[in-house]
């Protein structure tokens, strides 16, 4: 076995342990630090695949915003575990079943018979001064410029979406308004309110 | 080696209209930053203006050589011109009773507008879209402006909760069409729609290309399915329409429709058409649940929006069934039948916008009682609408449905078509129903239809449905135009 191939099976143990360790991990924080493993992992089987430039945004990226941001979510929300666990329980024979057929069906149709070595071949190797991201920014600014725009006009949209969503206009600012304030009459601030009570010893203890 | 950054900036002139749009949103975004409130209306002009604009742009395009720019994934043929100038009419027509619409309820914004016209574009990505990337790009960009078009009534909870619910369902739907698109890709190396088309349809189709293919067609159709609202994947439809603010539902409900129709032909007829075997039992089956799940279910509604959303759902059985036939001709009375399907729809919700009022949304069927008393006019034009969407002649809904039974059985499949015309005539009971409701039912009390329309929303309504009448007196001329595209 080559040390290529050692380390390939050392970061897909890794991948797939810690995949499975968050999603059964009970510790919603937890879970979040396995994902980070995973992808960690991840990054490495790409650097082994010579995607030097998409492992190191996968890092930098998902670990280091992405991932923050979750944690910094799950710890501001207290999430009620028992309510999502009952259902969970209820759609598990069910989701089960699904799962499987489509496990089974994915190896069937997908499997190492139909994208194996034998049928695909393997790709070219690169030199060691092979550039990944010059050819990435020459395709992307070139033969990708027009999907590449549109992204950008995907990103404004989520600009403009979450400031109209979240945006109130001046109702939380604590603003003095004068003129109001100028304007402003007894009855509009002071309610007159005869209590009339039954109880006389109330009214006597308020007298006093 | 030619210098791979230099291209010839007069071919981007097919690009035209886009290219003006999204300059056009930005300057408004701007415009719109610095606007007060009392001239906040400026902002719907500009909108209107820049929606004119680039239908005039469109339309000189059309006749125009098909023209593939952008490295093959972008395209000019006569079917995206003619569907853009239609998405664009119909979002002029839209806009004119979102106004009213939105200050009546006070939702009038200008991120509304701004929003409009990002969907706008994403669409006109989608009609245009030659590669798969191009196609699911537009269809994001669609998708994200319609979320946040629903959840701009924040302070509705039924809204917010119409809005999540098209959000994950709409994601998930994304995820499926990805994931077809990915194994297309895989096994045909390409995005671009001409070459998947050459690989698709080559003889020598090895067992192993035909089963990833396929693998991926079903991907693809679901996601198709899901984004027309095709039953099974329909169930986001009723909440969505009820939930949302109806000047929403109106947009969701037609312009969408259009560009979601031309996503469908560019992967599966022009892409995957040498598969149309193949996803033809797909459609069939997808096409009469629809007819039957959308006529049966709008029997029991009280909501006049959840209703139409079940008349939609069965009007998309219909459509789709027009891409069973695997011929030129069906496809044309598919497209037919979009075309009246949006005008149809615009008038419907059009009538809905119109009666109501400050804080009042005229959303109950019985809220209709006694129209014709006091709003004659507008009780005919919604006596059109429902006529025609039952499919009566001599509308537009009558030929719609026409030419697509008569190519279905052209082209063989009796029995289909027995059991979309059975369904057509129970789904008529729910239009007659309205229309009982209107003029023969007793108004309630306090009800008195007192219509605080602007003059140019009653003006374009009346246009509006009168043009159901109009196209159905003459429908060859539109059919001809349909016919041309493909």
């Amino acid at each position: 076995m080559e040390f290529e191939q050692i380390l390939f099976y050392i970061f897909s143990f890794w991948f797939v342990a810690s995949s499975l360790a968050m999603i059964f991990s009970r510790n919603a924080a937890k879970a979040v630090l396995f994902l980070i493993l995973a992808f960690f992992s991840a990054a490495s089987i790409w650097i082994l695949l010579e995607a030097e430039f998409l492992a190191i945004i996968l890092i930098l990226v998902y670990v280091g915003a992405v991932m923050v941001l979750f944690l910094f979510v799950i710890k501001m929300l207290n999430i009620d575990k028992s309510t999502l666990r009952a259902k969970f329980a209820g759609y598990l024979p069910l989701g089960l079943v699904v799962a499987a057929v489509i496990v089974a069906e994915m190896i069937l149709v997908l499997g190492s018979h139909q994208f194996g070595l034998e049928v695909v071949a393997a790709p070219a190797r690169h030199s060691a001064d092979y550039s990944n991201i010059t050819v990435l920014a020459t395709q992307l600014y070139t033969t990708y410029v027009y999907p590449f725009e549109l992204a950008a006009v995907l990103l404004l949209i989520a600009i403009i979406a979450a400031i109209t969503l979240v945006h109130q206009s001046q109702i939380k600012r604590k603003q003095q308004s004068i003129s109001e304030q100028v304007k402003v009459r007894a009855k509009d601030r002071l309610r007159l309110i005869s209590i009339t009570s039954p109880n006389k010893k109330t009214k006597e203890v308020d007298g006093g | 080696m030619t210098n791979p950054y230099s291209f010839d900036i007069a071919s981007l002139s097919v690009a035209i209209p886009e290219i003006f749009l999204l300059s056009a949103i930005v300057v408004i975004l701007l415009i719109d930053l610095f606007l007060t409130q009392p001239f906040k209306q400026v902002t719907y002009y500009l909108t209107q203006l820049s929606l004119l604009i680039t239908a005039i742009l469109a339309f000189n395009l059309i006749g125009q050589p098909d023209t593939i720019i952008f490295s093959d994934s972008f395209i000019l043929d006569k079917l995206a011109a003619v569907f853009k100038v239609l998405m664009l009419g119909a979002a002029m027509v839209a806009m004119v009773y979102t106004r009213h619409y939105l200050i009546q309820h006070s939702l009038f914004r200008g991120e509304y507008f701004i929003l409009v016209l990002l969907a706008m574009l994403g669409m006109m990505v989608m009609v245009s879209g030659y590669s798969l990337l191009t196609l699911y790009l537009g269809l994001e960009i669609l998708s994200l402006s319609l979320y946040t078009l629903i959840a701009i009534a924040r302070k509705r909870s039924n809204a917010i909760e119409a809005a999540l619910k098209y959000f994950v369902l709409g994601a998930i739907a994304s995820g499926l069409l990805l994931y077809g698109m990915s194994m297309v890709y895989g096994i045909s190396g390409s995005l671009n729609i001409g070459e998947i088309a050459q690989f698709s349809s080559a003889t020598n189709l090895g067992g192993r290309e035909a089963l990833i293919i396929n693998f991926g067609l079903v991907f693809l159709v679901i996601g198709i399915a899901f984004k027309l609202g095709a039953v099974p994947f329909h169930m986001w439809v009723p909440d969505v329409y009820q939930g949302a603010p109806t000047a929403t539902t109106m947009f969701i409900a037609t312009v969408p429709k259009i560009a979601v129709v031309a996503m469908l032909v560019r992967i599966l007829i022009d892409g995957l058409g040498a598969m149309q075997l193949d996803w033809q039992g797909l459609f069939v089956a997808l096409s009469l649940l629809s007819i039957a799940i959308g006529s049966l279910a709008a029997l029991m509604q009280t909501n006049i929006k959840r209703l139409l959303a079940y008349s939609t759902i069965s009007h998309i059985g219909f459509i789709m069934l027009g891409f069973v036939t695997g011929v030129i001709a069906g496809y044309g009375a598919a497209v037919f039948y979009v075309l009246a399907y949006v005008i149809m729809s615009l008038a419907a919700f059009g009538v809905i916008i119109l009666l109501n009022k400050k804080g009042f949304e005229a959303e109950q069927i019985s809220d209709y009682k006694g129209l014709n008393k006091h709003a004659p006019w507008f009780a005919l034009m919604l006596l059109i609408v429902m006529l025609s969407m039952a499919g009566v002649p001599p509308f537009i809904g009558f030929y719609a449905k026409f030419f697509i039974l008569q190519q279905i059985l052209s082209a063989g499949f009796v029995s289909i078509a027995i059991i979309a015309v059975i369904f057509a005539v129970i789904s008529a009971y729910y239009y007659l129903k309205i229309i009982k409701t209107m003029y023969f039912d007793v108004p309630e009390e306090g009800n008195t239809f007192s219509i605080s329309a602007p003059m140019d929303m009653q003006i374009i309504l009346s246009i509006n449905a009168v043009l159901i009448l109009v196209v159905g007196l003459l429908p060859n001329q539109w059919l001809k135009l349909a016919l041309s595209l493909f």
